[in-house]
């Protein structure tokens, strides 16, 4: 399965059933340190692309997350609201969202050129 | 050092009170406490020394420098204290008859209007309780007003990334969904995608001026033309009018309602010493919506009376009436023209700082400041490792209160300081000296900065342990 990533550092994993999961970025983790606390959409919630749909508060900062498509969330990853230090132990493992009835998406980019964009951040 | 609870001692107590000498009158069965209270049991020598013990582990402007940034940290005079102490505001009963308060209501009626002269404003409520709750209260004013006018569609608040950092979540409170817009290049709101984002959807804006980096928003009238000509209103985020007050006054820049900070711009306590107070002050048009109750002169006598169309209390009774007496005494002790020389002395005092500074740390941006400047050190981090956490760790070992660090987020490892009118030139040239001195440890020996605070006597608490795990209350098994 590919992992594409937004420029607002989130991954979307695309499965083959038209479904999708959507996290943030290791870059994204290392960047705001140690999470304390995540909010997440519900089940049903629309989102749009390139909109808030969740936000992440570590000590340093609260900061949203940015959908990379449009769609309905199917699934939350309630483990996370418990346990945010997932996220900064495996960012690609813990996903926020399944997300169903894929629409428009932001510009997406593969692990190379994402790799760039992050060392142009650096 | 033991807390509290672990001093207790059973049967240990302050005797206060003489026994009593009149028959008990229990309270009914049903809402008499079955047991008694898991409270300290102490001597009041014990108590007295505790709490004198945790306040030299504290550090207040009455011990040092306190630049916290976005908070102005400014010295608040005895004198507020002293007559905020006086028995006739101190012994009253916020349900006591009108008739017999009146000097009480005075100074409820005479505050805001000083404050709305010096803001530019028609109306005021002192009734919020400190500056979020302010911005919740002036939000709910703009929603009944296009509630009002037929037109709830409107739930659209825009706030720029330069705005306070309240603000987002006062407009999620307060119904409305918010629209971040990026900063232009030169850190002011950008005008092209404020424009983008107004429509018919549109409340209104947020803003601090001067914004969270400390530069003037120079385009405030045309920024407030565009959003009125959309149909939105304009909402000013005192957080930082120490900058401006008594030079500029937010209603002639075009503002629709504002909320101001007692607490910092009119020099009532901030933080532990508090509470705070946070007024908001509107516009005629907002003015029939305001919280109640309001004071209102009849000839010679002040009452209470209702808006026409207010949104309702909020907060129990007045609003933190002594802090309102500590703020008007502010403004009679040092009067309009003492006002304007403080903003001004303010402003001065924050460039000297940065000057002092902005050959080796590198500022946000290298133009006259307001009342605050920051400095990013990024390259620092990048360079030897050192962050804007460790800058403010080690600060404390020299006496000095960290500034606000992380704040704003358009600038990365940000510190961020606001000197205040009340610093004298050599409080600010020891600062300077301070910062140079940490700068130059950051590159000859980074691990002391890591290891920094020495002297404090805590030294770096595990803030994410303390977030993901509270323990707020003492266990007591």
């Amino acid at each position: 399965m590919t992992v594409l990533y937004a420029k607002s550092h989130e991954w979307i994993k695309k499965n083959d059933d038209g479904t999708a999961l959507i996290g943030i970025s290791d870059f994204a983790q290392h960047a705001l340190g140690s999470l304390v606390f995540v909010n997440l959409p519900e089940v049903d919630d629309e989102i749009v692309a390139g909109e808030p749909f969740a936000d992440v508060e570590s000590v340093k900062a609260v900061s949203d997350v940015y959908s990379p498509v449009s769609g309905v969330v199917l699934e939350v990853n309630e483990e996370l609201l418990d346990a945010p230090e997932k996220i900064n132990d495996d960012a690609l493992g813990a996903w926020f969202i399944k997300v169903g009835e894929l629409a428009d998406e932001v510009e997406l980019f593969d692990e190379a050129a994402y790799a760039a964009i992050c060392a142009e951040e650096e | 050092m033991e807390l509290i609870f672990e001093k207790s001692k059973a049967g240990r107590s302050c005797n206060l009170l003489p026994p009593c000498d009149v028959e008990k009158a229990p309270l009914a069965a049903e809402i008499a406490r079955q047991k008694a209270p898991r409270l300290p049991q102490m001597a009041e020598i014990d108590l007295t020394r505790h709490y004198s013990a945790l306040e030299r582990r504290s550090h207040g402007v009455n011990n040092g420098f306190y630049p916290l940034g976005s908070c102005t940290m400014k010295y608040n005079s005895k004198i507020n204290e002293a007559m905020a102490a006086l028995p006739n505001f101190t012994d009253i009963h916020p349900l006591q008859p009108e008739n017999t308060v009146q000097g009480s209501l005075e100074v409820l009626y005479l505050a805001e209007k000083y404050l709305c002269e010096v803001t530019g404003m028609d109306e005021m409520s002192l009734q919020p309780a400190a500056g979020a709750h302010g911005e919740l209260t002036g939000l709910l004013l703009i929603k009944a007003y296009h509630q009002a006018n037929g037109q709830d569609n409107r739930r659209k608040m825009i706030i720029p990334d330069s705005a306070h950092g309240t603000n987002p979540a006062s407009a999620s409170m307060a119904g409305f969904s918010v629209v971040n817009i990026d900063s232009a290049a030169d850190g002011r709101v950008d005008l092209d995608a404020l424009r983008a984002v107004c429509d018919e959807n549109l409340a209104g804006l947020m803003l601090t001026n001067p914004n969270t980096i400390g530069i003037f928003e120079k385009d405030i009238e045309q920024i407030c033309q565009i959003v009125h000509q959309a149909g939105g209103l304009v909402y000013y985020d005192g957080a930082n009018l120490n900058g401006i007050v008594g030079l500029s006054r937010p209603g002639d820049m075009g503002f629709d309602v504002i909320h101001l900070n007692l607490h910092k711009t009119f020099s009532t306590p901030h933080g532990g010493g508090g509470p705070g107070s946070g007024p908001v002050g509107c516009k005629k048009i907002l003015a029939p919506f305001l919280p109640s109750p309001r004071v209102i002169k009849n000839g010679e006598t002040f009452t209470f009376a209702d808006a026409p169309q207010t949104i309702g209390r909020m907060k129990a009774f007045y609003g933190n009436f002594l802090v309102v007496v500590k703020a008007l005494t502010y403004l009679l002790t040092i009067g309009g023209q003492g006002l304007t020389d403080a903003a001004e002395m303010a402003v001065l005092n924050t460039n000297y700082l940065m000057k002092k500074l902005d050959d080796i740390y590198d500022m946000a941006h290298h133009e006259i400041s307001k009342h605050e400047f920051v400095i990013s050190c990024e390259r620092i981090k990048k360079e030897v490792g050192v962050t804007a956490l460790d800058i403010a760790k080690a600060l404390l070992d020299y006496g000095i209160h960290p500034p606000t660090i992380y704040f704003p987020l358009i600038v990365h490892e940000a510190l961020m300081f606001e000197p205040t009118e009340t610093e004298s030139i050599e409080t600010l040239d020891h600062c300077a000296a301070v910062m140079r001195e940490i700068y130059e440890l950051a590159y000859s020996n980074p691990e002391a900065l890591h290891a920094a605070p020495q002297k404090a006597c805590i030294g770096r608490p595990d803030e994410v342990e303390a977030a993901r795990n509270p323990r707020l209350r003492y266990n007591f098994e």
